[in-house]
């Protein structure tokens, strides 16, 4: 299996690795780089459990290759926390419970999180369809749209 | 209790506290069980079967060993050398772990890969090659029970059929005379399908065993930790395995919904590799495995009868089902309850008739019937009578909410023994539907749905007046493979009065950190911040059964409650002790005992904590600390009315849901917050089944819905905004008068949704639906009744 070179930058810390044409980027975050907050919740890009920023875009890491984010900038939910201060949809989900078992969390935090840099006002539709490609079994969604609206509030 | 007994610092019952969980989780700080990494660490990976049914000619390694990185491919003949081919399920049935030559479903476990990498055993897992000799398959379960069919587990000596088994409650012949004299009788063949938790983290494990010190410790996600070892150890005994040489930890789990009850074939190949090579070994199942071969539920075809007098007395009900299992009866319901709770059919209502029975088949299928968020089969009763009680409203003309008004158990009639043999708690069931039609505007939505109809709209509301039976349970009747169901609480108070409390139970998103400590805040002023939760393992966590069937806060719950009383007894004779006064002197407030009348000779929880490590008094043991196992005298019957409201297309048949209104009646409330989470939870879990979620199968055992592809979990873009509230009915025998709530909703909903539906069909002459209640279904009927745009 060919290996590749491939640097990144992640949380803004520049990381370099060696890898193989197949390794998908959801794995290169988890098990190379060794940054679990990233999760794995089905093979057919359909849960969103393991939702990175890439370029600035809410992506499905496990639908990109490693290879094809050489040369990226990816924020995982490790890097929402700046300075000791939660980002503020990491504040919105713990304040208004839009988060259960935890599992789907860091994947509607990065979309969220990207949803509100590029609309700084959503409506609940918008919040809405921004997320429905991160899926959730526990909350019912309901909590998660208030959590992202306390957000959006802080942001502004 | 509406409103707090203690202030915001101590954070005791009745606080929307926020959780004490949340910081690691939205840091991505969880640790689920994939997130584990032990130094030595391989990697297993399962080949499946293609095949519902099949004879295994041959298991062609070769290839997949000369893969460099790949150590050794585990088949059912390596596993037999250690009699460990097959195991025993929950229900006292046996499973295959792996097969020797017969597979009985498709994507069963045939044999598995251990590799270095994770890559590497998926690439063993292709090149393994196996030869299969296709057999006929059986996928109904009518037929499966039909006299003359083949049998199907033909490793069971001398069985002549496909009956997993038989269960019944009532009495058939006292229910079929009212029936025959009942003024009208309804009769619904009423199907919930085999459908999936769909929890967003799979299973998996880490089987790691310590060839130096003999000891076996493994990761799992397990919604029942304790109950895994014991089992563990009564299984492999034989090969040296002894409980107190088994850990097992359920780190951080991903929802469990009930699929992470039962123990699967995979968890025990891990532990066998493991064993064998010295090596820790990880097994994360992928999405498609989790969604073909575990953690099934429902699957029960239901015939339901339900008789009444004209003016809408309900008089007589009788349920006959056949129960699909799969090719094992691997359910996780009590010894005694082979068919779980079902006997709570009769509902919400004061039915003086009922008989049910349950017959449960065997097919080519996997095994099925996990508790899926549901106190075992609660949701398929509920789901049988709240159909049945619509189409009874429909058959007399009578509104729907006035035959249920009618027909409610009253609140005096409490406790009610129901004719099925349970005694109901407490209850009000119509001050729950008459606030539930309040919030909604039920009158209003009536004449609107008047006015919709004479234009050829189609709109329907639909009403759920369930009776839960969660808590399990008092030990007389209740066990899982012998082990009775009490459950437990250990608290130990630190010298600086902080404490430590450890459940037998498992959280897997429902808040326990949280909850239980503020339970033990209530019960001795501690402020909940400063209590710290623990479960999950097996090495440090008193014994209990676990968390499923809402039988936390019922079980643990009450345990913490009472431990924390037993505490406080202690703490009272060190106060006494402190202040030089005799017990009886001494008044309790959240965190401090006081002398009556003299309010100012006062010692804290926190000084009588400090005392019990360095000033108790002479003759009393040192330290302040309790364990209790709580063995609750009867189960808890939370409750609740459900209204929805929705609007058909009549050009594509999608249903959409204008506004779900749900009451919930959980008792004494822990956390509101965390309860109004698990409603809209359970609502989500509701509308899933009720029109989107369905896994079904094909005459050659081939499955559909077995991947996210076709399986349909709700979208933040189907779900409504659940609109939530509460009536407060305390539960007379828990030390909090609390109920259990995790349930509910999921057990309440998918009939509000489907009455919904068939109301707004009725005028075109539809009785029933069953769920799911796709745009395909609903389209065709308008189709057929000329009605479709």
């Amino acid at each position: 299996m060919a290996m590749h070179k491939i640097s990144v930058t992640i949380n803004g810390a520049v990381r370099e690795a060696e890898v193989e044409s197949r390794l998908l980027l959801v794995h290169l975050i988890r098990e190379v780089f060794r940054m679990t907050g990233t999760h794995v919740g089905c093979d057919t890009s359909h849960c969103g459990a393991c939702t990175v920023v890439l370029d600035g875009n809410p992506v499905k890491s496990c639908t990109v290759l490693a290879v094809q984010a050489d040369g990226s900038k990816i924020t995982t939910v490790e890097g929402l926390e700046q300075g000791g201060k939660l980002h503020p949809v990491q504040e919105g989900f713990t304040e208004k419970h839009g988060l259960q078992c935890g599992f789907c969390t860091p994947g509607m935090l990065m979309t969220t999180s990207a949803l509100l840099e590029r609309n700084k006002n959503p409506s609940e539709q918008q919040i809405r369809e921004a997320i429905s490609g991160n899926l959730c079994r526990c909350t019912g969604y309901v909590n998660i749209v208030k959590a992202v609206q306390y957000a959006a509030e802080k942001m502004r | 209790m509406s409103e707090p007994r203690t202030d915001a610092k101590i954070c005791g019952m009745g606080h929307s506290m926020k959780r004490k969980e949340d910081p690691r989780f939205i840091r991505g700080q969880g640790r689920y069980i994939d997130d584990h990494v032990l130094p030595g660490m391989l990697y297993m990976d399962i080949v499946r079967s293609p095949h519902a049914h099949a004879k295994i000619k041959k298991i062609n390694t070769a290839k997949a060993l000369k893969i460099p990185g790949v150590l050794a491919v585990i088949d059912g003949p390596t596993l037999a050398k250690y009699n460990l081919h097959w195991m025993p399920t929950i229900s006292g049935d046996t499973q295959m772990v792996l097969p020797i030559d017969e597979v009985m479903y498709q994507a069963q476990e045939v044999c598995a890969v251990i590799a270095t990498e994770r890559y590497i055993a998926a690439d063993g897992v292709d090149a393994v090659e196996v030869e299969y000799e296709p057999l006929p398959v059986m996928v109904d379960p009518h037929k499966s029970l039909a006299p003359g069919a083949p049998v199907l587990r033909k490793d069971k000596e001398g069985k002549k059929d496909n009956l997993a088994f038989h269960w019944q409650a009532g009495d058939k012949a006292d229910a079929e005379r009212a029936l025959a004299a009942s003024d009208v009788v309804i009769s619904e063949n009423v199907y919930l399908p085999r459908i999936h938790v769909a929890s967003m983290e799979t299973c998996g494990c880490i089987a790691d065993f310590d060839t130096a010190q003999g000891k076996l410790t493994v990761y799992m996600t397990t919604q029942a930790p304790h109950a895994v070892r014991t089992v563990l150890a009564l299984v492999a005994g034989h090969v040296g395995l002894s409980e107190e040489k088994i850990r097992v930890v359920s780190p951080d789990i991903g929802g469990g919904f009930g699929g992470k009850v039962p123990v699967y074939p995979g968890y025990v190949v891990a532990i066998a590799a493991s064993v064998v090579i010295g090596k820790p070994v990880k097994w994360i199942e992928d999405r498609m495995e989790n969604l073909q071969a575990d953690s099934f539920a429902r699957d029960y075809h239901m015939k339901v009868e339900l008789g009444a007098k004209r003016d809408g007395t309900m008089t007589s009900l009788k349920i006959k089902t056949v129960a699909d299992h799969g090719y094992s009866n691997a359910s996780a319901n009590p010894s005694k309850f082979p068919a779980g709770l079902f006997s709570i059919c009769t509902g919400s209502y004061d039915l003086k008739h009922a008989f049910c029975e349950v017959d449960a088949a065997y097919t080519h299928k996997p095994p099925g019937g996990v508790a899926y968020r549901c106190s075992f089969r609660v949701t398929e009763a509920v789901h049988a009578i709240e159909r049945a009680t619509d189409a009874l409203a429909q058959k007399l003309n009578m509104d729907p909410a006035e035959l249920r008004m009618k027909n409610f158990i009253k609140p005096e009639q409490f406790p009610y023994k129901s004719v099925l043999g349970w005694e109901y708690d407490s209850g009000n069931y119509g001050a729950a539907l008459k606030k539930a039609m309040d919030i909604i505007g039920y009158d209003a939505l009536r004449r609107e749905q008047a006015e919709k109809r004479k234009k050829g709209e189609l709109m329907g509301i639909g009403i759920s007046s369930f009776t839960e039976i969660v808590g399990a349970g008092p030990s007389r009747d209740f066990d899982i493979l012998g082990i009775k169901m009490f459950d437990s609480a250990e608290i130990r108070v630190h010298p600086t009065g902080k404490a430590i409390a450890r459940f037998g139970t498992k959280s897997q998103g429902q808040g326990h950190e949280t909850t239980y400590a503020q339970i033990v805040a209530e019960e001795l002023g501690i402020p909940a911040a400063h209590v710290q939760v623990e479960e999950g393992d097996t090495d440090t966590a008193p014994y209990g059964l676990g968390t499923y069937a809402s039988r936390s806060t019922p079980t643990s719950g009450a345990a913490a409650a009472l431990a924390s009383r037993k505490i406080r007894d202690k703490a009272r004779k060190i106060a006494a002790h402190l202040l030089e006064v005799s017990e009886q002197d001494l008044e309790w407030e959240p965190g401090k005992f006081f002398v009556k009348g003299a309010p100012q000779m006062a010692k804290t929880i926190q000084e009588c904590a400090f005392a019990a490590y360095t000033n108790h008094p002479q003759g009393m043991e040192a330290g302040l600390e309790a364990v209790h196992y709580y063995d609750p005298p009867n189960l808890t019957f939370p409750f609740g009315s459900y209204i929805c409201v929705v609007d058909i297309d009549r050009g594509t048949g999608d249903v959409k849901v204008r506004r779900f209104v749900a009451v919930d009646d959980c008792g004494n409330i822990i956390n509101p917050m965390i309860v109004d989470g698990q409603i809209h939870g359970g609502l989500t879990q509701g509308i899933g089944p009720a029109l989107y979620e369905e896994i079904s199968y094909d005459d050659e055992g081939n499955i559909s819905g077995g991947s996210f592809l076709d399986y349909y979990v709700p979208t933040a873009l189907e779900t409504p905004k659940w609109e939530t509230d509460k009536t407060i009915t305390p539960s007379p025998h828990h030390p909090l008068g609390a109920k259990g709530v995790g349930e509910s909703a999921t057990v309440g909903a998918p009939p509000a949704i489907a009455n919904a539906v068939v109301d707004a069909l009725r005028h075109l002459g539809v009785t029933h639906l069953d769920i799911p209640i796709t745009p395909e279904k609903v389209w065709t009927i308008l189709k057929n009744k000329g009605v479709a745009e």
